[in-house]
């Protein structure tokens, strides 16, 4: 796929994920992490997992509702399943470890000022893009 | 109405998800690709749009001092830098830069993007088992 720069669809996109995270935060004042959110969907049973898995629910209907209002959604091409797997784990496991992920740390986190949101946000986006670096420029994938 | 803001916050993060672009991991793959000499920077305007309407949002929400269905607003209160966020983040990091889902996207990518898709994620919430089980997470703030 062509990756064409879209400014305007992503900064509108953006502001509604802006928009939904100011929602949680102000109706259940929780945030809108979404590592944080699946792992606390998958431990115990309660009202903290009740909230979290309609978080989730909303989020996989989100797409469908963008398609079924005339929106395209991206057919993905991913590598081979064992590398589709391990970097699961790894994105699992990590943000595990790190508390946080794109939405927690780099979203919420930038938006309350966390300096430990930003050293998290530098580190993933830093690990990701020497990531892309060896595995599309050195070894040629 | 908890439940019901919490599903309707999903929906929403969903379709701007969506409409960013962001689904595609070919896209956030062409924003990592610094070198690729095709750069795209449409995740940095995501990113930006994101942080800019949270932050006003996380300020005017926060001038009430409970949120509407809460008896409190959840606080992270870590605010250590230290091994395991900064070791976490980059293994993170290395998930993300080898696929291009991060969980966001992974997640909402479950009902549409075929099955591929749906078993990176299944990996992924195996990732965050996998740190559960570890004797020493039971000391950590979730």
């Amino acid at each position: 796929m062509i990756a064409d720069f879209t400014p305007v669809p992503a900064l509108i996109g953006g502001a509604l994920i802006g928009l939904a995270a100011t929602l949680l935060l102000l109706a259940t004042g929780r945030v809108a992490g979404v590592s944080s959110i699946t792992a606390g969907a998958i431990a115990a049973p309660g009202p903290e997992r009740d909230w979290r898995t309609a978080f989730l629910v909303g989020l996989i209907f989100g797409p469908i509702v963008f398609a079924f209002f005339g929106g395209e959604l991206p057919r993905p091409q991913l590598p081979d399943l064992p590398i589709v797997l391990g970097a699961g784990l790894l994105v699992g496991f990590g943000t595990q470890l790190g508390n946080g992920c794109t939405s927690g740390h780099g979203v919420c986190g930038l938006a309350r000022f966390s300096p430990r949101s930003l050293a998290a946000t530098a580190t993933f986006v830093a690990a990701a893009m020497a990531t892309v670096f060896i595995t599309h420029r050195l070894a040629g994938g | 109405m908890r439940i019901a803001s919490a599903a309707i916050a999903g929906l929403i993060f969903g379709i701007g998800l969506a409409l960013s672009g962001m689904l595609d991991p070919a896209r956030v793959l062409g924003f990592l690709d610094v070198a690729g000499g095709r750069w795209d920077p449409t995740l940095m305007f995501v990113l930006g749009g994101a942080v800019g309407v949270a932050a006003i949002g996380f300020g005017l929400a926060r001038l009430r001092t409970a949120p509407l269905f809460d008896d409190r607003f959840d606080h992270p209160g870590e605010t250590a830098v230290d091994g395991r966020l900064l070791g976490g983040a980059a293994l993170f990091g290395v998930g993300w830069g080898l696929v291009g889902y991060c969980p966001g996207p992974a997640i909402a990518s479950i009902g549409f993007a075929g099955t591929p898709s749906a078993l990176f994620a299944l990996a992924m919430v195996g990732g965050m088992l996998l740190h559960k089980a570890l004797p020493d997470s039971a000391s950590q703030p979730s």
